[in-house]
């Protein structure tokens, strides 16, 4: 029982956080670059706003086009559920492990580039185009980074790699660096961040996800909006409970929670503000290095497994 | 507490492998020397760590050595030769980058293999990163090749002799002393040499380019 009401609270406090943490890197960014920062609560303001606006739809949109915003809202909220952040004994934890969450965020990522090519306009083909060139070549980079993960704790189950990494005795895990950086790179191009796509252009040449979506209005464009800030609360808790798991609570029990929150605000918090130091810190890359960049990062993963073999088996 | 010390060491080695691709990667030469100064001084900790946890007092003087003569001198004298020369664009490679990034996998992979039987009959405490000490050195020669301008190559050659270092460090605790300053003094000796021969070069043809030098042979 209260497995299921963790669980529950998981999904509250993701649906909750996420645009609240998208408002927070924003304002980190602002603050970087000099400028005045929006509200905290900017994101929010702004789903709001959507929610009240009337839908504008073409006169070719077909169905899928009217219910892809749905699909990929739900798989990002599932997403931020399988991946654990106040416990580890979770209900959706053995349905869906390290893979099929890969799995979930190709999903979504195959109905908002369906979706982007449906109107037939060209920016919304191209920017369906360019998100699979870098989806092709950012999956087999995260599942790497998730077999180093799981080379180390024999499992593919995200609750299990936490228990592992978390709460046995303190061991340092060379393999887990590469692994690392691995996914720094990759959930800066899943997540269309600086260097690989600009979240905040609308110059038709460099974007990427602001293509595909421009034809959207209304509750959609409010539900992709709320479910890119999802995808990037579960990168981030992904990236926490894989390099960063201290603090995570084992099995559920509410006591342990009065760590777990706090640890989880503060890590989230400080992971905001590097996210928009390196997105300050670094310009945006052609969209033909993207392939150079991606290759880097699968070539880290790769070597992060090699090093595990070498150094971190047989002693 | 010994086995935290071989943790550390492990990681060091994981490091100096990370820079060794980042250095395979990267375009700038600024950056280049950058990245090989962060090797040395990764070389240096780890060397320290294992003269601490064997005790053995000569590699103390092998640390110091690695931090004056590549942390902090031979990147001084690269830094004023590029400014000198008034070269900072970027490196041209014969070989697209993401094409040598693989064939670094595959000679990781080499390495590693050739390793493991050698690093099994070893009783040291970084017996494991043998293999990692090789692949430095052969990833070293994969940049030394695929460079075409002579600066580049120079920082591969000083990378390799950075790998050899430690690949001596991790099978025998490094070598005897006579060995090592001699190699230290070839090394610096070696890097004069070559800062002279990129003045010759460029003023012979007007570029790094060492292509150029298949001109020289007679016909």
């Amino acid at each position: 029982m209260n497995s299921i009401l963790l669980q529950f609270l998981e999904l509250v406090l993701a649906l909750a956080l996420a645009p609240v943490l998208t408002g927070w890197v924003n304002q980190c960014r602002a603050w970087l670059q000099n400028r005045s920062a929006p509200p905290l609560l900017q994101p929010y303001y702004q789903i709001v706003k959507l929610f009240e606006k009337d839908v504008v739809l073409a006169h070719h949109a077909s169905s899928l086009f009217r219910s892809a915003p749905y699909f990929i809202f739900a798989a990002m909220a599932l997403a931020a559920t399988i991946v654990p952040t106040l416990s580890t004994d979770l209900p959706f934890g053995p349905a869906a492990d390290a893979i099929a969450l890969v799995g979930i965020f190709a999903l979504a990522r195959v109905f908002i580039a369906l979706a982007g090519m449906d109107i037939g306009t060209a920016f919304g083909t191209l920017g369906a185009r360019r998100e699979m060139l870098v989806g092709f070549l950012a999956e087999p980079a995260l599942l790497m980074v998730f077999f180093t993960a799981s080379l180390i704790s024999h499992s593919t189950s995200l609750a299990t790699i936490v228990e592992t990494l978390a709460h046995r005795e303190l061991v340092i895990y060379p393999s887990m660096a590469f692994a690392g950086v691995a996914f720094t790179m990759v959930s800066l191009a899943e997540n269309a961040r600086v260097p690989v796509d600009n979240p905040t252009t609308h110059l038709e040449l460099t974007m990427i996800h602001e293509a595909m979506i421009l034809e959207y209005s209304g509750r959609h464009l409010a539900l992709i909006e709320w479910a890119a800030a999802l995808k990037m609360y579960a990168y981030s808790c992904l990236g926490l409970a894989l390099f960063f798991p201290w603090g995570i609570p084992e099995g559920a029990k509410f006591a342990s929670l009065a760590i777990g929150l706090p640890s989880l605000l503060i890590k989230l918090a400080i992971g905001g503000f590097l996210l928009a130091l390196i997105e300050t810190l670094s310009a945006k890359m052609r969209i033909f290095r993207a392939p150079e960049f991606l290759g880097t990062a699968f070539m880290l993963a790769v070597l992060g497994m090699l090093v595990h073999l070498l150094l971190e088996t047989g002693k | 507490m010994n086995s935290y010390y071989g943790q550390i060491i492990n990681l060091l080695a994981a490091g100096l492998l990370l820079l060794s691709f980042a250095m395979l990667g990267q375009r700038r030469i600024l950056s280049l020397i950058n990245l090989f100064m962060a090797q040395g001084a990764v070389l240096c900790a780890s060397t320290a760590i294992v003269a601490f946890v064997t005790g053995q007092n000569h590699l103390y003087w092998s640390a110091l050595i690695t931090l004056l003569l590549k942390v902090l001198l031979l990147p001084a004298i690269l830094h004023r030769l590029i400014r000198r020369l008034n070269i900072k664009w970027d490196v041209e490679t014969l070989i697209n980058i993401p094409t040598t990034m693989l064939i670094g996998i595959v000679l990781v992979i080499f390495s590693f293999n050739l390793a493991l039987p050698i690093s099994e009959l070893a009783g040291t405490v970084t017996r494991s990163t043998l293999g990692i000490a090789m692949a430095a050195v052969l990833l070293a020669f994969l940049m030394m090749i695929t460079r075409s301008k002579a600066v580049p190559q120079v920082i591969g050659f000083l990378s390799m002799e950075n790998g050899l270092f430690f690949a001596a460090t991790s099978a025998t605790y490094g070598m005897p002393m006579v060995v090592e300053l001699g190699i230290a003094l070839d090394v610096l000796v070696g890097m004069v040499i070559l800062g002279v021969f990129f003045f010759q070069i460029r003023e012979r043809f007007d570029s790094l380019d060492i292509r150029h030098l298949e001109q020289l042979k007679e016909d």
